[in-house]
C-alpha cells in the first residue's frame, strides 16, 4: 500500500503553517506524530493535496506550570507526558492513562494535539481532556480561541476545529487536594485501543462527593460524561452502596455501539464493570 | 492471590535439555548444542535479503486489482484510464495472461471424487471470492501502479454469495461454481469397529459442538516475486518468498510451456510462511506470465491487506464430536462429524483437503480406542481460498478428541490427567495403527505424561484452584496430548500425481583450504534449518561448526521438497549426515594415498588427520584439500581426488514420523468481564534426538504462541456478502508478547528408528496442542458455573454469553448468526 502523490511543506513557526493552511484549505492536513495521518494515507482512506509537517515549531511543544493550570503544548509527545514529573504531580489522571496509549514506539511519536484533534472514539487522551475539564486553545490566522474539551469532542472522529486551525494547546486545572481520579480501560491486547474505558475525576470533601465526572469512552462514538452517575453520586458519602447506585445509573448514560469485540449489551456491561472499578479507586485513594 | 506456592515450573531456569550427547557423534561435537544460529544476528542486524530488498535493472512493478466483490462475473473490463497513466507501461487482463499460461485446476489421482474448478491465474470471466484478481497493472513505480489500478473499470454483475460452509452444502444455495454443480468439494466417512454399540454400552457418552473460526498465517514478510524472463534463452529467473523453490520451477515451466532446465527460482531470506508460501498463487504465476510477455523483470509484493485477501487461510471446521466411555473411564468410541469451508477453489497444486483429511483422520490415534468414525464434508465457499497452515488439521483433531477426554472425565469424575493414563497406547502396542489408520512407531505418552505433571506440580496446582474457587477466583487447568506428523514420505502427495518431492539431497564439498560448502534441498523460512544442517555436518567431517556454510533455497542447486511439514532436519539432516559422511570417506582416501597408509585407521578432528587408534596428529585437513586441488601430481595416478558428494533421503520405511508430547494450559478468566488471563504453559515434547535445542525449543514456543493465538485472539470474520471484516492487522488480532505466559518446556528422548540420526521434526507440535490445551482450560475454568464454550476464539464476549452475563448472543456473530453456546451441550 502506497499513498498517492501529496506535497510536503515543513512549517518552521505556527505563522507560517497558519498561513499555509489557509492557501490549501480543506485539500491540507496537519502532520505531527503521524502515527495515525500516514496509515490513512497508506490505506488511500485520506487524500490530501498538501502535508503541513509541524514538527518543527517550537511553540507548540513543552509542558509547563502557568499560575494555577498547566499548559501542555499540541506537539508533546505520549512518551514525554509519560515521562513529566509535572504531570505526575499534577494531573495523576493523564499520567495514569498515557501508559494505555498504544506501545513505546508510537508513543515516541504520537502526540497528545494529534490525538484529540483526529479525536478517535476509543482514545484515551480526549477522555482524560473531558473528565479534566481542559480547555483547548486553537489557533487560525484570525487570531486564537479557546474552547472547553466536552464542546470540542462533537462524534466520531469529529471535533470543532476549523479547517484554518491548528491545535496549539491544552491547559489543564492543576491538582487540588481535594481531588482524586481514576482510570481503568479494557482491551484485547495490552497497548490496543480500548473496548471500553473509563477516565475520572471527583471533588471529594470531607468524604463526601462534590463533584464527578465520569466519562465513558471506546464503546462511545465520543468521549460521553456520564451526567446520570454525576447527579446519583452528588453530594453523597463514598461507600459501596453509593458505588451501586453509580454502577446501576450509568446504564441511562450509556449509548454504545455493537462491533467486532462486542455488542452493545456487553459494551454496557464492561462500561458497568469498570465504573465500579474506577469508583472503588475514587474510594480508596 | 494463591493461597500457596506451586511449583508451577520452577525448574523452567534449568536448560530444557541437558546437553544429551548424540550416540552418532564423539563428545564435543557441535551436535547436541544450543548454538546461536548466525543468520539470527545477519537478520536481527537488518543484513537479511528479502524477495522485496531486490532491485533489478528495468525492473517494472505490479498492482493488481482485485474484486471488491466475493462473487461476481466480470461483464467488461475497461482499461483506458489507467493505460494513459502517467508511468503506467501496461495493463494485463485474464485474457492476455491466457495467451502465455495455462490455467490451474487441482486433480488428485488417488481422490478422483475431489472436484475442483478451473482457476485463471486473473480471473476471466468470474471470480470466487473478494481479493481475487481481475486486472493488473504494470508501471514504473508501485504507487503509480497503485493510482492507476483505481482506474481501471470493471463491469460487475455481482452474483450471490454463501460464505457458511453448512449453508454452502444445504440445497438451494448459491454455487461457487455452477460449473460443478455443487459445493461439496469432498466428503468421506471413515469407519473402524462398533460405534453404534460402544455408544450404547457406555457408562457415558459426552457431546461437544466445535466452531473453530478461519484463521490467517500472517508471515510478518508478506509474499513477494520478481521475475525476469529472457526470450532469447527463453528462460525465467525468479526470486519469490517461497517454501518450496523446486516445485515453484517445475509450475512455471509447466504453466508457461519453459523447459525446466530454463527455470529457475530462487528463494532468497524468507520472513515467516507457517504454509502460506507453499502454494501456487494466481497472482505469482500472473506475474511471471507477465514477465514473458514483457521481457523484462516485474516484481510483485503483497500487501497487508493483499494478504488477507490472498494468503491462504485455514482451519475453517464446524464439528460436533460424542465419545463414549466405560465406567472405568476407558474410551469405547468416538465419532466426530466435521465440515469444513475451504474457500472459492481448491488451492493449487496441493489442494485444500490436507486439513479436513487430517483432521478427520489423526482423531484420538495416541489413545487405545476400540471403535472410531468419522465423516468430512468439505464445502466450497466465497472466501478466500484455504490451504497449508502448521498443524494442517492436527489442531482440530487434537482440540475435539482432548476436550471430549475432558468432558467425559468430567462425567465420570475422574481426574483428566488419569483419564488420559488410562487410554494412552501402551509401550508393548508399538508399531501401532490407530484406527483412522495412523501409523505410529514407537510414541512416548507415558513419560511425557509423568514429566509434565511434576513441572506443573500437578496435585498442589488442583488444590490451589479449588481453594481460589472458593474466593470467586477461576482458574482452569487444561492437557493436550498431542501427535505430530513429520517428515512425510513420498505417500503424501506421490499417490495424488503432484511434482512435489518428499525427498531431499545435499551436495556438499571441501574447498580448497578445508572448509566446507554445503547446499540442501529443504529451505529455510526463518527457523534456523540450515544451522542444525551445519552442525551435522561439521560433527561428521570432525571441524569447527564455523566451518562449514549451509545455502539453500535455490532451484538450481541442491534439489528437495523445502521447508514443510516439518522435515527439515528430519529428511535433509539425514541427507547431510550422509554426504558428510561419504566426503569424509572421500577425503581420507586421498589423505591415505599421501600418507600411504590405510583409510579405516585415520580419521579427522578438529580439523586434523590422525590416527584413529591414539589420535597422533598425521597431517592438517587443510593440507590434504590444497593436494586434492592444486597438487594432483603428488598423488598416485588411480587416486582421483573426490572432495564433493551428493547423497539424498526420504522416509522409505516408514511413511513419516510421528512425534508426540504433551502440554498444559493454566489461565484465569474474569468472570465480571470476560477476559482471560494466561498464566502458565508447559509442554514436554519427544522429537527424538535434539540437533539444536535452541532451535528446538524456539520452534515449540513459536508454535504454542500460534495456537494460543488461535484459541484467544484470531478469527477471518466475513459478513453475509463475503466482504471480509478482519483484513488488517487492527481487527486481525495476532498474540503479541504482553499476553504470553512464560512457557516451561521439557523433553523426552525417543530416537526415530531407521534412520542415522534419530531425529523426528519439531515444527508443528507447539501450535497442535496449544489451542487444545486452551479448549480444556478454559472450560475447566468454566466447569462451576456448569456452562462451556465452543467458538473460537475464546473473546470476552464468548465467554461472557457463556456464562449468561450478556443476555442475548453476540450481536456481530456473521458465521453462525443463530449459534449460541448454551446448545453446545
Ligand atoms: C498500532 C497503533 C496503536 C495505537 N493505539 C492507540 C491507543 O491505544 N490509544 C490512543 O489514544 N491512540 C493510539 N494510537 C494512535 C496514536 O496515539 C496517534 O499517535 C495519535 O492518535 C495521533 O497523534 P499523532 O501525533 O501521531 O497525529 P497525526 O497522525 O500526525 O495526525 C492525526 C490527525 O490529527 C491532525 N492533527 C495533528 N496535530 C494537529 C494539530 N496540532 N492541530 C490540528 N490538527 C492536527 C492531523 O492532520 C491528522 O488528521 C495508536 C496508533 C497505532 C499506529
Amino acid at each position: 500500500m502506497k499513498a498517492p502523490n501529496f506535497a510536503y511543506l515543513r512549517a518552521t513557526d505556527l505563522p507560517g503553517a497558519l498561513a499555509a493552511l489557509d492557501s490549501y484549505g480543506t485539500g491540507a492536513r496537519i502532520l505531527a506524530g503521524g502515527q495515525s495521518l500516514m496509515p490513512a494515507l497508506n490505506f488511500r482512506l485520506d487524500v490530501p493535496e498538501v502535508l503541513i509537517d509541524i514538527n518543527g515549531v517550537a511553540a507548540l511543544t513543552g509542558i509547563e506550570i502557568q499560575g494555577d493550570v498547566i499548559r501542555i503544548g499540541a506537539l508533546t509527545r505520549h512518551a514525554e507526558l509519560e515521562a513529566s514529573a509535572v504531570i505526575a504531580a499534577e494531573a495523576p489522571l493523564l499520567a495514569a492513562a498515557v501508559r494505555h496509549v498504544a506501545h513505546p514506539a508510537i508513543r515516541n511519536r504520537g502526540t497528545i494535539g494529534g490525538s484529540l484533534s483526529l479525536a478517535d472514539p476509543a482514545a484515551e487522551l480526549p477522555a482524560c481532556m473531558v473528565a479534566l475539564e481542559a480547555e483547548l486553545v486553537l489557533a487560525s490566522s484570525a487570531g486564537s480561541r479557546t474552547i472547553g474539551a466536552a464542546a470540542f469532542f462533537r462524534g466520531l472522529f469529529e471535533t470543532d476545529r476549523r479547517p484554518n486551525e491548528i491545535l496549539v494547546e491544552v491547559r489543564v486545572k492543576r491538582q487540588t487536594p481535594n481531588r482524586r481520579h481514576g482510570f481503568a480501560e479494557l482491551s484485547r491486547r495490552h497497548g490496543d485501543f480500548a473496548v471500553v474505558g473509563i477516565a475520572c475525576q471527583a471533588d471529594v470533601a470531607d468524604a463526601k462527593v462534590a463533584a464527578l465526572r465520569l466519562v465513558v469512552f471506546g464503546s462511545e462514538s465520543f468521549p460521553r460524561v456520564a451526567s446520570h452517575a454525576a447527579a446519583a453520586a452528588q453530594g453523597r458519602v463514598l461507600s459501596r452502596a453509593l458505588r451501586d447506585d453509580i454502577v446501576a445509573a450509568l446504564l441511562e448514560d450509556l449509548d454504545p455501539s455493537d462491533n467486532l469485540q462486542g455488542g452493545a449489551a456487553t459494551k454496557r456491561q464492561w462500561a458497568q464493570i469498570l465504573a465500579g472499578r474506577v469508583v472503588a479507586q475514587i474510594t480508596a485513594a | 492471590m494463591p493461597s500457596r506456592a506451586c511449583l508451577r515450573g520452577g525448574s523452567r531456569r534449568e536448560p530444557a535439555i541437558a546437553s544429551a550427547r548424540h550416540p552418532a557423534f564423539p563428545a564435543g561435537s557441535p551436535v547436541g548444542e544450543g548454538v546461536a544460529r548466525p543468520s539470527a544476528l545477519r537478520l536481527a542486524s537488518g543484513r537479511g535479503r528479502y524477495t522485496d530488498d531486490q532491485t533489478l535493472p528495468r525492473m517494472v512493478h505490479l498492482a493488481f486489482v482485485r474484486s471488491p466483490m466475493a462473487h461476481a462475473r466480470i461483464r467488461g473490463i475497461d482499461i483506458a484510464a489507467a493505460l494513459a497513466f502517467p508511468g503506467v507501461v501496461r495493463v494485463v487482463t485474464g485474457a492476455d495472461i491466457a495467451t502465455v499460461c495455462k490455467p490451474m485446476q487441482v486433480t488428485l489421482a488417488h481422490l478422483p471424487q475431489h472436484v475442483s474448478a478451473e482457476q485463471w491465474p486473473i480471473a476471466i470471466a468470474e471470480i470466487a471470492f473478494q481479493g481475487e484478481p481481475v486486472a493488473a497493472v504494470v508501471a514504473r513505480s508501485r504507487r503509480e501502479a497503485e493510482d492507476a489500478a483505481e482506474l481501471v473499470a470493471v463491469d460487475w454483475e455481482e452474483l450471490p454469495a454463501v460464505v457458511d460452509p453448512i449453508a454452502a452444502l444445504a440445497a438451494g444455495s448459491p454455487m461457487v461454481h455452477s460449473s460443478l454443480g455443487s459445493n461439496l468439494a469432498f466428503s468421506a466417512r471413515f469407519e473402524n469397529g462398533e460405534v453404534d454399540r460402544a455408544f450404547a454400552a457406555a457408562a457415558a457418552v459426552v457431546e461437544h459442538r466445535f466452531d473453530f473460526g478461519r484463521v490467517a498465517c500472517v508471515a510478518l514478510e508478506s509474499r513477494a516475486i520478481i521475475a525476469d524472463y529472457d526470450p532469447t534463452e527463453r528462460s525465467l529467473l525468479v526470486r519469490q518468498s517461497h517454501q518450496s523453490p523446486h516445485l515453484m520451477q517445475t509450475m512455471f515451466a509447466r504453466h508457461l510451456g519453459l523447459a525446466e532446465h530454463r527455470v529457475r527460482v530462487i528463494a532468497g531470506d524468507v520472513g515467516g510462511a507457517f504454509g502460506s508460501k507453499l502454494h501456487v498463487y494466481g497472482d505469482e504465476i500472473a506475474t511471471a506470465a507477465i514477465a514473458v510477455l514483457l521481457g523484462r523483470p516485474v516484481k510483485f509484493t503483497a500487501d497487508r491487506l493483499e494478504a488477507f485477501q490472498s494468503d491462504a487461510q485455514a482451519r475453517e471446521f464446524l464439528a460436533t464430536g460424542r465419545l463414549a466411555a466405560d465406567r472405568d473411564g476407558r474410551i469405547l468410541a468416538i465419532d466426530v462429524d466435521l465440515v469444513s469451508g475451504i474457500g472459492g477453489y481448491s488451492i493449487y497444486p496441493r489442494s485444500s483437503l490436507g486439513d479436513g483429511l487430517q483432521a478427520a483422520t489423526f482423531l484420538g490415534a495416541a489413545y487405545d480406542i476400540a471403535a472410531f468414525r468419522s465423516q468430512l464434508r468439505v464445502a466450497y465457499q466465497n472466501k478466500v481460498p484455504s490451504g497449508a497452515l502448521r498443524g494442517v488439521g492436527q489442531p482440530i483433531s487434537c482440540s475435539i478428541v482432548e476436550q471430549l477426554i475432558d468432558l467425559a472425565a468430567g462425567a465420570l469424575d475422574i481426574d483428566p490427567a488419569e483419564m488420559r493414563r488410562r487410554n494412552y497406547l501402551r509401550q508393548g502396542q508399538f508399531p501401532a495403527t490407530s484406527k483412522g489408520g495412523l501409523k505410529m512407531t514407537e510414541l512416548s505418552l507415558v513419560p511425557c505424561l509423568d514429566r509434565i505433571l511434576e513441572l506443573m506440580d500437578y496435585r498442589c496446582l488442583r488444590q490451589q484452584q479449588s481453594e481460589l474457587r472458593e474466593a470467586g477466583i477461576h482458574r482452569g487447568i487444561g492437557f493436550a496430548t498431542f501427535l505430530e506428523q513429520t517428515a512425510p514420505g513420498a505417500g503424501l502427495y506421490g499417490p495424488g500425481g503432484l511434482p512435489i518431492t518428499s525427498q531431499d539431497s545435499c551436495i556438499i564439498r571441501f574447498e580448497p583450504s578445508g572448509t566446507v560448502r554445503c547446499e540442501i534441498g529443504c529451505s529455510d523460512q526463518g527457523q534456523g534449518t540450515l544451522t542444525g544442517i551445519a552442525q551435522i555436518v561439521a560433527a561428521t567431517l570432525g571441524i569447527p561448526l564455523d566451518d562449514v556454510a549451509v545455502s539453500a533455497g535455490d532451484s538450481a542447486g541442491a534439489q528437495g521438497g523445502g521447508a514443510w511439514a516439518s522435515r527439515g532436519l528430519a529428511i535433509s539432516g539425514e541427507a547431510a549426515h550422509a554426504a558428510a559422511r561419504q566426503l569424509r570417506r572421500n577425503l581420507l582416501t586421498v589423505a591415505a594415498a599421501v600418507l600411504q597408509g590405510n583409510l579405516e585407521d585415520l580419521d579427522i578432528r578438529d580439523r586434523l588427520i590422525v590416527d584413529v587408534a591414539d589420535g597422533r596428529e598425521r597431517l592438517s585437513l587443510a593440507r590434504v584439500c590444497e593436494i586434492a586441488y592444486y597438487c594432483q601430481d603428488l598423488l598416485p595416478p588411480e587416486v582421483t581426488p573426490e572432495l564433493s558428494a551428493t547423497s539424498h533421503f526420504t522416509p522409505r520405511t516408514d511413511p513419516y514420523f510421528i512425534a508426540n508430547g504433551i502440554q498444559a494450559c493454566h489461565l484465569e478468566i474474569d468472570a465480571e468481564t470476560g477476559w482471560i488471563k494466561l498464566l502458565d504453559h508447559w509442554i514436554v515434547d519427544d522429537c527424538g534426538h535434539v540437533i539444536n535445542p535452541l532451535l528446538v525449543d524456539d520452534q515449540l514456543r513459536g508454535g504454542i504462541v500460534q495456537g494460543l493465538g488461535a484459541a484467544l485472539f484470531e478469527r477471518c470474520v466475513y459478513d453475509e456478502q463475503g466482504q471480509q471484516l478482519t483484513a488488517t492487522m487492527a481487527d486481525y488480532l495476532v498474540p503479541m508478547a504482553a499476553e504470553m505466559p512464560d512457557i516451561t518446556i521439557a523433553h523426552v528422548l525417543t530416537p526415530q528408528p531407521g534412520t542415522a540420526l534419530g531425529i523426528k521434526g519439531v515444527g508443528e507440535a507447539g501450535t497442535i496442542g496449544a489451542t487444545a490445551a486452551v479448549w480444556c482450560a478454559v472450560n475447566d475454568a468454566l466447569r462451576p458455573f456448569g456452562v462451556r464454550v465452543g467458538r473460537q476464539p475464546f473473546s470476552p464476549e464468548v465467554i461472557l454469553t457463556a456464562l449468561g452475563v450478556i443476555p442475548t448472543p453476540p450481536v456481530v456473530d456473521p458465521v453462525n448468526p443463530n449459534d449460541e453456546e448454551g446448545d453446545m451441550q
